[in-house]
């Protein structure tokens, strides 16, 4: 990437990122990232939600040939983690030996480093998910 | 209601063009299904593009290739579906013939994606998939696809190999294929013993990033008898479905059914009056083999997790019950992305007509099936012979 990505596209997500909001329905159907119609009934009064960050992998993979922006990091985990409230949130997992990951492992939220840009680029931070810290 | 024909096919050969552009292909695969149709002018033009801009630098194709194909001012845009550009874009000429607005519609699928840096195709391609929550994380298209793998592997307790098949069952049909990126036969052993892109997905589970374009001239009955082209040359376009699903995997109710293939597989069938049971052919999109299973289960092929068994049960071949990549699949022919849903419409046409390399004996009815996203965005046709 030649250039790098402006604040404002980063910034308007960053209480998703940083806080896991997503929302919850006036039926109860709970979503992430929070949307403005419920993809179960329809329902467009949706308050937010804060998830407790908690949850079981689904299923993973290593990232071995990423997309330009992350070759530094490869090889890397990359997960669909259930969260307990139900939501399905894509996450790169860290702090997790590869040969640990399985099925219905538990894992937790953790604020971590996404990527950086060149020079005078901002730092992107959000979610990734590890195994609980005891 | 007004019928519509496919009456002119043409494609590049699939694979690595260096002294070719984007124009060059789509132009000469154009020209080839005018010539095949034996036909001087269109009414309308629709190009089937995914990502022209971030690959070549070039929006405007409806007006790039119509004016370099020597069209004239001729209405001409591009149709974007992510990976089922291609078939989206032959069904907007359909439905523009239909209409009765246009009598004469070509549709062109092009794609040049190698001359782009290999992660930065990667990171392109991406931008099918949701680009806050999916590309923001890393996650590159076979890392998704991945994903759906090992968990299609643990719901149903397929292995690596069973999924394999769906590879060397392309490559043997690919092998016969003169326009295919890859023409020859490889063993589960090939597959098995290639490097994970993403585990447990390798790469030859995976479909190659290449250059190609291929053409269809669509039109009515009435018309293409008055311009006078022989009947054997005519393949009915019988039935059409297009649907989506959400964009992001992680919102998806069951990850392991394609539902938007399911609904506009039930559209394209309901139209052509036809069930799964009469298709004599399935072209599906097999950009990876696990999306190979699943579109066949979405289908009506097979069941809900007997997709991989019916590759297992050697049901897949080319004289099987349900034969599949005929003309070697996205894996062994090649998927330039936006050009691939077209490529399978001619391929469509040449089996229906009975030229193709590897023919399925008395092939009447077949389909073709083109997914965009891991799934969020898919387009069925039906195609009959007349």
């Amino acid at each position: 990437m030649a250039r790098p990505m402006q604040v404002s596209r980063y910034w308007r997500h960053f209480r998703e990122k940083y806080m896991l909001i997503g929302g919850k329905c006036e039926n109860g159907h709970v979503h992430f990232p929070k949307r403005s119609v419920c993809p179960v009934c329809g329902s467009r009064e949706i308050e937010e939600i804060e998830l407790s960050g908690k949850g079981k992998v689904l299923s993973w993979t290593i990232v071995r040939n990423p997309p330009s922006g992350f070759e530094y990091y490869k090889p890397f985990p990359l997960a669909l983690v259930e969260l307990e409230e139900g939501p399905v949130v894509l996450t790169q997992l860290t702090d997790v030996d590869p040969e640990e990951i399985d099925f219905g492992m538990e894992v937790e939220v953790v604020t971590k480093k996404i990527r950086e840009f060149e020079e005078d680029g901002i730092i992107l931070y959000g979610y990734k998910f590890r195994p609980p810290v005891k | 209601m007004r019928k519509a024909v496919i009456i002119g096919a043409g494609m590049t050969p699939v694979g690595e063009h260096w002294r070719l552009g984007l124009r060059d292909l789509a132009v000469e695969a154009l020209l080839k299904a005018m010539d095949d149709a034996g036909i001087e002018k269109v009414d309308s033009l629709y190009v089937g593009n995914m990502i022209s801009g971030p690959f070549v630098e070039q929006e405007n194709l409806g007006a790039l290739i119509a004016d370099w194909a020597g069209l004239g001012n001729i209405p001409a845009v591009k149709i974007e579906a992510a990976c089922a550009s291609g078939g989206a874009a032959v069904q907007e000429g359909v439905k523009a013939v239909l209409s009765g607005l246009e009598d004469v519609v070509a549709v062109v699928g092009v794609e040049k994606m190698t001359d782009a840096w290999p992660s930065d195709a990667t990171r392109y391609l991406a931008y099918a998939a949701d680009a806050e929550w999916e590309l923001f994380h890393g996650a590159s298209f076979v890392a998704l696809n991945a994903l759906i793998m090992r968990y299609y592997m643990k719901a149903y307790g397929y292995t690596e190999e069973d999924l394999a098949l769906f590879a060397v069952n392309a490559h043997a049909n690919g092998a016969k294929n003169p326009y295919a990126m890859f023409k020859r036969p490889i063993k589960v052993e090939t597959v098995l013993k290639s490097p994970y892109v993403a585990d447990p997905l390798k790469l030859f589970d995976a479909s190659p990033v290449c250059d190609g374009a291929a053409s269809v001239i669509i039109t009515t009955p009435e018309k293409a008898k008055e311009l006078g082209v022989p009947k054997e040359k005519w393949v009915e376009v019988a039935g059409m479905g297009r649907a989506i699903d959400t964009i992001s995997l992680a919102s998806r109710e069951d990850l392991l059914t394609l539902k938007a293939a399911k609904v506009a597989a039930e559209r394209a069938y309901k139209m052509a009056g036809v069930e799964a049971k009469d298709i004599d052919f399935f072209e599906v999109h097999d950009a990876f083999t696990v999306m190979a299973a699943l579109s066949l289960e979405a289908l009506g092929a097979a069941k809900k997790g007997e997709g991989a068994k019916l590759a297992k049960e050697g049901q897949i071949a080319i004289d099987a019950d349900y034969p599949i990549q005929t003309m070697g699949g996205l894996k062994a022919r090649g998927h330039p992305v936006g050009a691939t849903g077209v490529y399978q419409t001619v391929e469509a046409v040449l089996q229906l007509r009975g030229e193709a390399p590897s023919q399925v004996p008395d092939a009447e009815i077949g389909l073709t099936q083109n997914i965009g996203g891991t799934g969020s965005n898919i387009t069925v046709n039906v195609f009959r012979r007349v």
